[in-house]
């Protein structure tokens, strides 16, 4: 398995007025493709930051960051902003759609980002959205859509630029646990479709999905085991729908 | 280049949505932009009403006339030396008159003010012309009825007269004025003549409030002291004006005793200096229009870029959600400066909307159109007010930092 990130003595510290806050502290962590890892620690622990450092919104201060064999670490705005869009598919917590937009538009925006022509980016986005099970609500508005219909709305923007990672914070914390166990029977199905998946999360419950499981605690690797006890969802006739 | 195109209709797409969303705030900020549009399109308007204006006046002037006077036209000349310089004489058109090859016809002209009086109606401040019989066709002004002085009467400083048509009208509502005698200050003149109606130089003084006598009499009766006179020389042609103009000046400069290093004691002036006056004025009066009218424009520029900023205040999170799927700075800043664009242009369009149909109501007034070109530029200047006012906001907006904006609540 060829190694896709690896994190090398990751710092972050941020200036907080006249204090430093140390939130990651040279921190090792490599992730293999095809791994479904989950990110686990308390709040405060640094995995929030880290996982900015890793979805590239943020830079270490210190350390070595590779991505698929790149140095990430010290790029600047546009060239992260360029990586973001064609290595790392996002889905947040509270799904972060554009409210005023359709699927079928809120899915094609990575693809408008990466400057893919119109009728290429038209297939691609269906494509995706056909994948969550949503192609009937191709053009229905997020508030038009359930919590559960507007999670996988996010998982089919981040999966149509088909990139290396699938970084998923949180992203059944604001749903029902019925809805969050489809989410996390969708995530199943991805990583064995062959999408390399890193789940950020404070709950045992869904970090049990994963293969491997990560702890933070302040701001270093406090354990990193594989997950024995791995749960299998046996998935809902509705999720594929 | 594809990617342009695309980001583009995106940002178009974004900037209508955004305005859609928040209709009466996109219809309030744009009011500023309304104002400043319309201020500046009715100015510019109004403008070219004035050229066109001062262009009908000039042409009723007549072109192919020289004025020989002691004062030139248009400022910018020493006053003291101008008004030691010895006066125009009489004898200075009969040289001219004499002399002058390239010159169709010479008048000596002089004038004053007086009371005309026809029994007991009474025209005040009068502008009495004294000149010789060849005036109408020096001026080009023309007799409606009656008859211009003939040279006998002319030379011979016969108590005749010719009337303005504003005077005519004036003395005599009901009756023919041919033959009357009336009273020019304390002296009688007997009616020969009625002009056309001429109309006024730039709405400023009536050429019809006139009443023209012999210059001769008008020596004796309204002369106090020594006064200079002008000399209206037209030239054989329209073609030939410079040439009679060099012609006049070798004249008067012999008559005058001039030496060949002196300088000229006299001036020569033509319509083109009230053209170049009138031109530097109107670029002031453009000039100074135009930037009251721009301080609106401007003000409305500060009421987009506060908008502008609250939008981006508003869409924090939008930002940083389109920052996380791969948007860079420049993108969003092209977004933003779009929709500041579009507002900007939106108001534009509505301030010519409203425009036109004002200009109408102006040319009632000041014959006019609303220029295409003043058209075109005030969309393209609505659309820069909104590049410029929405750049600010657009640059912090590219800068946001996209942890920090996907977290803003």
């Amino acid at each position: 398995m060829s190694t896709m990130i690896k994190l090398d003595s990751i710092s972050k510290t941020y200036h907080m007025g006249e204090e430093d806050v140390h939130a990651l502290q040279g921190l090792h962590l490599e992730l293999q493709r095809n791994q479904y890892v989950a990110i686990m620690g308390p709040s405060g622990s640094g995995k929030s930051t880290l996982m900015n450092i890793i979805g590239c919104l943020d830079t270490p201060t210190s350390g070595l960051y590779e991505l698929n064999g790149i140095n990430v670490s010290e790029m600047n705005d546009n060239q992260l902003a360029k990586i973001r869009n064609k290595e790392i598919g996002f889905v947040f917590q509270t799904f972060n759609l554009l409210a005023r937009s359709d699927v079928l538009h809120n899915v094609e925006l990575p693809l408008i980002y990466g400057g893919v022509a119109s009728a290429e980016r038209k297939r691609l986005a269906r494509e995706s959205i056909e994948r969550v099970g949503l192609t009937d609500r191709a053009h229905h508005k997020p508030n038009e859509l359930s919590g559960g219909q507007r999670q996988r709305v996010a998982i089919a923007r981040a999966l149509v630029t088909h990139p290396s990672i699938l970084l998923a914070d949180e992203p059944t914390g604001n749903l029902d646990s019925k809805t969050g166990e489809e989410i996390m029977g969708l995530f199943d199905i991805l990583h064995r479709e062959g999408n390399t998946i890193i789940l950020v999360t404070h709950e045992e419950d869904i970090a049990a999905h994963a293969h491997r499981i990560v702890r933070i605690r302040d701001g270093k690797v406090e354990r990193d085991e594989p997950n024995k006890k791995r749960k299998v969802v046996t998935i809902p006739s509705t999720v594929m729908a | 280049m594809r990617y342009y195109f695309s980001e583009f209709k995106e940002g178009m797409l974004i900037a209508f949505q955004a305005i859609r969303a928040n209709k009466m705030r996109s219809v309030l900020t744009t009011l500023g932009i309304v104002i400043g549009i319309v201020s500046v399109t009715l100015m510019g308007t109004a403008i070219e009403g004035l050229d066109r204006a001062f262009n009908k006046s000039i042409a009723a002037i007549g072109a192919d006339v020289l004025y020989v006077q002691k004062w030139p036209w248009g400022g910018g000349h020493d006053w003291w030396t101008i008004r030691n310089r010895k006066d125009i004489r009489i004898q200075h058109a009969k040289v001219i008159e004499r002399q002058a090859t390239l010159a169709k016809s010479v008048s000596p002209v002089t004038a004053t003010r007086r009371n005309v009086k026809y029994e007991r109606k009474v025209v005040e401040s009068v502008v009495i012309m004294g000149t010789d019989a060849d005036f109408t066709e020096t001026s080009g002004a023309t007799i409606a009825f009656g008859r211009f002085l003939t040279p006998a009467e002319a030379d011979g400083g016969r108590p005749v007269c010719a009337l303005g048509s504003e005077v005519a009208v004036n003395l005599f509502p009901n009756e023919n004025p041919i033959g009357k005698v009336v009273k020019v200050g304390n002296y009688a003149y007997r009616v020969v003549g009625v002009f056309d109606k001429q109309g006024s130089f730039l709405g400023m003084e009536s050429l019809d409030n006139r009443v023209y006598v012999p210059i001769n009499r008008f020596f004796k009766e309204f002369m106090s002291g020594r006064g200079g006179i002008s000399v209206f020389v037209k030239a054989a042609s329209l073609q030939q004006v410079d040439d009679a103009k060099e012609e006049v000046r070798g004249i008067l400069r012999k008559a005058r005793g001039l030496k060949p290093k002196q300088q000229d004691d006299f001036a020569i002036n033509q319509q083109e200096i009230i053209i170049q006056t009138f031109n530097t004025i109107g670029v002031v009066i453009a000039g100074v229009g135009l930037f009251i009218t721009g301080l609106s424009l401007f003000v409305g520029g500060i009421g987009i870029m506060n908008i502008m900023f609250v939008s981006v205040t508003e869409r924090t999170r939008e930002i940083g959600i389109r920052k996380a799927i791969g948007a860079p700075r420049r993108t969003i800043l092209a977004q933003f400066l779009m929709e500041s664009a579009a507002l900007c242009l939106f108001g534009g369009l509505i301030g010519i909307a409203i425009a036109f149909p004002l200009s109408l109501i102006i040319d009632q007034v000041l014959p006019t159109a609303m220029p295409l070109s003043i058209v075109g530029i005030a969309l393209l200047v609505s659309v820069i007010v909104g590049v410029v006012s929405g750049f600010l906001p657009a640059y912090r907006a590219s800068r946001l930092d996209p942890v920090e904006a996907l977290r803003y609540e």
